[in-house]
C-alpha cells in the first residue's frame, strides 16, 4: 500500500512540480532543500572565482622577485581575504549546498527539518561576504593580518577589521544554523528502516561535521568578539600592555581552527566514499570502520590544536603531547585511505570524470597528509613553521582534497540535479588539466618552503625565483582550467540534450537514484519503503 | 502532507540541544582565558603573573658559587610612547641564589604626564621559571611628568635549580603607554579644563 503510494506520488510529482511561480518567490523566499542547495552551490562557485582571482593576483606578484604589480599592503589584503573567502565562502557553503541537496534524498526525507531556517542561513551568506569584500574599498583596506587574525597585527590596520569581524560573525551564524538543520534532518527525518548504521557515508560524515560546527564556530565567534572589544572597548584579552596575552588568541583561535580543517575535509571523505564504490562496482570496503574512523578523527581534532603554534614557546611536555596526538590522526586517516584502495581492489572500474576526481583526491590528499605528518614532528616544524612548506601542505589537503571532492560530487550528482548528462569529454579535459596544473602549482612550494621561503610575503630572495615562476605558471593554468568547469556546468544545466536516467551510474546505490532525474521539486513526501539491495550499506554484518 | 509536518515537531528537541551546545561553546571560548591561566600556572608550571616572589622562597635559596650565569639586559619602548628607556649596565655575571640589584633609567621626553607599564620577558623561555624578581618597576604603573627622569631598580635572584646548561639569560623590558591611566591622570591632576 505504502509502496504503491510512493510510486504514485513520484509519478505525480514528475508531472506537477508545484514550484512557486515567479523568480523572486522561487529563489529568494525558497524553503525547498533542492533550491536552497542550488543557491548554496552557485554562491560557492561565485566565491571560488572571486577567491581564485585574488590567488591570481598573489601568483602574478610572486612570478618574479621584487615588487612589480601591487603594493605590499594590498598583497597582504589579498592573502588574507583569499583565505577567508575560500574557506568560509567557497568550501564550507559548497558542502552545505551538497548536504542540502543530497541528505534529504539520501535518507528519504521530504525536505530539511527546518526549511525556513534553511532559507535564512543561506541568505546570511551574501550579507557576510558583501561586508567582507566591502572592506577592500574602505580607507585602510581589508584585513591584512592573515585569515588567522593574530593580534596585535590584525588590530593595527584601519576600521575595516570591525566589518571583517562582523562578517565572520554572520557567516558563523549561518554555518551554525546550517549544522543544526542537518543534525535535525538526519536524526529525525530518516525513512523507516534507515538505521543510523545503514546511512550513506556522506550522511554520516556530514552528521559528524555538523557536530564539529556547533562545537567550534561559537568559539571563533568568541575569539573575534574579544578582538573587537580589545580594539574598540578597551579590554585587554590579548593586549600585553594591559596584562593580556597575544598567545592566548592563538590557543582560542586554533581550538576552533583545527576542527575547522576537518569540517572542510570530512564531507569530502563522505563524497569519495560514495563515488569510489559506484565506479568500482563493489560495496565500500569496511563501512563501519569508515564511520568509526570519521568519529575518531573528529574527536582527535579537539586535542591537537597547539600543533599550529609549536614555536610560541610551549613547555616540552606540551610539544610532545601535541606532536603525538597529531600523529595519532594518521591512523584513522590511514584506515580510510586503505579502505578506498581496498574498495577499488579487483573492482570492475571505469573512469568517468567523478571517479577520476575521486582517485585524484585519494592520491593527492594522501600527499597532503604526509606533509602534515612531517609538520607534526616538533623539531622539524621549527624549520617548516610559517614557510611555503605549510602553504604547499594545506593547499594539497584543501585544493586537491576538499575542492577536488566538491568537483567530483558535482560531476557525480549533476545529472541528478539537471536531468541531463554533462559532456564527459570536457569533464575529462577539465580533470587532466586541473590535476596536472595543480601539481605544477603546489609541488614546487614544498621545495621553496624547505629552502626557507617565508609565507605571506610579496617579495623574496632571488634564490627562490625559478620555483616561484613554475608555481605561478601552474597557478594561471589551474585558474584558467576552472573556466572549463564553469563551461561544463552551464552546458549541462542549460544546453545538454542527453537525458539522464534515474540511476545515472550503473553501479550507483542509494535512495537518491530511486527518484527520477532531474529530481522533482518534491520528493519522498511519503516515506519510501526500503527494499533489499536498495541501499549501499544494507547489510553491514560482514 | 501530514508526514511533512510531523517531523518538524520532533525537531524542536534537537534544535534546543544543539542551541545549548552552541551557547556553551561560545562561553567556553571566554572560559579558556582563566582555564589557560590555571593550566599554565598549576599544571604546566609556567609563570604568567609577574608579581614579586615571596620572602620565603628567597630565603630558602642558597648561593651556588660553583658557577655563574651571565644576565643581559635589554630595554625598549613601544613606538607610541615618547620616552627614553635604557639599562645602566647591559650585562652582569651573578651566582645562582645571589640577590642582585640593577638599575634602569627612564625619561619622559614629551610635554605631558604619561603613565607607562613595562612588560618583562626572559629568554630562553624555558629558563624564565628560574628567574625570580623580588622587586621590579614592572609590577606597578609608572607615572612620569613632562620631562621627568627616573632611576628604577630591579632586584632578582636566579634560582639555583636553573639547569646547568643555561649559562646566559636575557631580561628584556618593553614600556607601553597605559592610555587609560594616562587619561585618568590628565583628568584628576588638573589638566587645563576645556575652554569655557
Amino acid at each position: 500500500m505504502a509502496h504503491a503510494a510512493t510510486h504514485d506520488h513520484v509519478a505525480h510529482d514528475d508531472h506537477h512540480d508545484h514550484k512557486p511561480q515567479g523568480f523572486i518567490a522561487r529563489w529568494c523566499f525558497s524553503t525547498n532543500h533542492k533550491d536552497i542547495g542550488t543557491l548554496y552551490l552557485i554562491f560557492s562557485l561565485l566565491m571560488f572565482f572571486i577567491g581564485g582571482a585574488m590567488a591570481m593576483i598573489i601568483r602574478a606578484e610572486l612570478f618574479q622577485p621584487g615588487m612589480q604589480l601591487v603594493e605590499p599592503d594590498f598583497f597582504n589584503e589579498m592573502t588574507s581575504v583569499h583565505a577567508l573567502v575560500m574557506i568560509f565562502g567557497a568550501v564550507m557553503p559548497a558542502f552545505v549546498g551538497l548536504g542540502n541537496w543530497m541528505i534529504p534524498l539520501m535518507v528519504g526525507a521530504p525536505d530539511m527539518a527546518l526549511p525556513r531556517m534553511n532559507n535564512w542561513s543561506f541568505w546570511l551568506l551574501p550579507v557576510a561576504f558583501g561586508l567582507l569584500l566591502s572592506t577592500l574599498f574602505m580607507p585602510g583596506g581589508g584585513p591584512q593580518g592573515g585569515w588567522t587574525l593574530y593580534p596585535p597585527l590584525s588590530l593595527q590596520g584601519g576600521n575595516g577589521i570591525a566589518f571583517s569581524i562582523l562578517a565572520i560573525h554572520v557567516a558563523g551564524i549561518s554555518s551554525i544554523m546550517g549544522a543544526i538543520n542537518i543534525i535535525a534532518t538526519i536524526l529525525n527525518m530518516r525513512a523507516p528502516g534507515m538505521d543510523l548504521l545503514k546511512m550513506p557515508v556522506f550522511v554520516w560524515t556530514w552528521l559528524i561535521t555538523a557536530f564539529l560546527l556547533i562545537a567550534v564556530m561559537p568559539v571563533l565567534a568568541g575569539a573575534v568578539t574579544m578582538l573587537l572589544t580589545d580594539k574598540y572597548f578597551g579590554t585587554s584579552f590579548f593586549n600585553a600592555a594591559g596584562g593580556g596575552d597575544p598567545v592566548m588568541f592563538q590557543h582560542i583561535f586554533w581550538f576552533f581552527g583545527h576542527p575547522e580543517v576537518y569540517i572542510m575535509i570530512l564531507p569530502a571523505f563522505g563524497i569519495v566514499s560514495e563515488i569510489i564504490p559506484t565506479f568500482a562496482r563493489k560495496p565500500l570496503f569496511g563501512y563501519q570502520a569508515m564511520v568509526y574512523a570519521t568519529a575518531s578523527i573528529a574527536f582527535l581534532s579537539f586535542i591537537v590544536w597547539a600543533h599550529h603554534m609549536f614555536t610560541v614557546g610551549m613547555p616540552l611536555g606540551g610539544e610532545l603531547f601535541f606532536m603525538y596526538a597529531t600523529m595519532l590522526i594518521a591512523i584513522p586517516t590511514g584506515v580510510k585511505v586503505f579502505n578506498w584502495v581496498s574498495t577499488m581492489w579487483e573492482g570492475s572500474m571505469t573512469f568517468e570524470t567523478p571517479m577520476l576526481f575521486a582517485i585524484g583526491f585519494v592520491i593527492l590528499f594522501t600527499i597532503g597528509g604526509f606533509s602534515g605528518v612531517m609538520l607534526a614532528i616538533v623539531p622539524a616544524d621549527f624549520q617548516y613553521h610559517d614557510t611555503y612548506f605549510v602553504v604547499a601542505h594545506f593547499h594539497y589537503v584543501l585544493v586537491t582534497g576538499a575542492v577536488f571532492s566538491i568537483m567530483a560530487a558535482t560531476y557525480y550528482w549533476l545529472p541528478k540535479w539537471t536531468g541531463h548528462m554533462y559532456s564527459e569529454r570536457w569533464g575529462k579535459i577539465h580533470f587532466w588539466s586541473s590535476v596536472i596544473s595543480v601539481n605544477v602549482l603546489f609541488f614546487p612550494q614544498h621545495f621553496l618552503g624547505l629552502a626557507g621561503m617565508p609565507r605571506r610575503i610579496p617579495d623574496y630572495n632571488v634564490a627562490f625565483a625559478d620555483f616561484n615562476m613554475i608555481s605561478s605558471i601552474g597557478g594561471f593554468w589551474f585558474g584558467l582550467s576552472q573556466l572549463i568547469f564553469l563551461g561544463v556546468v552551464v552546458h549541462c544545466a542549460f544546453f545538454s540534450k542527453v537525458k539522464a536516467p534515474a540511476r545515472v551510474w550503473e553501479g550507483a546505490k542509494g535512495l537518491e537514484w530511486e527518484v527520477p532525474s532531474p529530481a522533482p521539486h518534491h520528493t519522498f513526501s511519503v516515506p519510501p519503503v526500503l527494499k533489499p539491495g536498495m541501499l549501499a550499506h544494507d547489510d553491514v554484518s560482514h | 502532507m501530514n508526514t511533512v509536518a510531523a517531523p518538524t515537531r520532533n525537531a524542536r528537541g534537537v534544535v534546543r540541544i544543539t542551541l545549548i551546545v552552541s551557547a556553551c561553546a561560545f562561553l567556553f571560548g571566554f572560559a579558556m582565558i582563566p582555564l589557560y591561566r590555571i593550566a599554565c600556572e598549576q599544571v604546566l608550571g609556567i609563570k604568567l603573573e609577574d608579581g614579586p616572589v615571596t620572602g620565603r622562597a628567597v630565603a630558602a635559596a642558597s648561593v651556588d658559587t660553583s658557577r655563574s650565569v651571565r644576565i643581559q639586559f635589554l630595554a625598549s619602548v613601544n613606538s607610541k610612547l615618547p620616552w627614553t628607556f635604557a639599562p645602566e649596565v647591559t650585562r652582569i655575571d651573578v651566582h645562582p641564589g645571589e640577590l642582585t640589584e640593577v638599575w634602569f633609567d627612564a625619561a619622559n621626553t614629551s610635554d605631558a604626564a604619561i603613565v607607562g607599564n613595562a612588560v618583562p620577558s626572559v629568554a630562553p623561555n624555558t629558563a624564565s621559571a628560574f628567574f625570580n624578581k623580588t622587586e621590579c618597576f614592572c609590577f606597578t604603573e609608572q607615572l612620569l611628568a613632562a620631562g621627568e627622569a627616573r632611576r628604577m631598580p630591579v632586584r632578582f635572584i636566579v634560582d639555583p635549580a636553573l639547569p646547568r646548561d643555561v649559562t646566559e639569560l636575557t631580561l628584556s623590558y618593553t614600556f607601553y603607554e597605559n592610555t587609560d591611566a594616562t587619561r585618568r591622570v590628565a583628568e584628576t591632576v588638573g589638566a587645563p579644563p576645556h575652554a569655557g
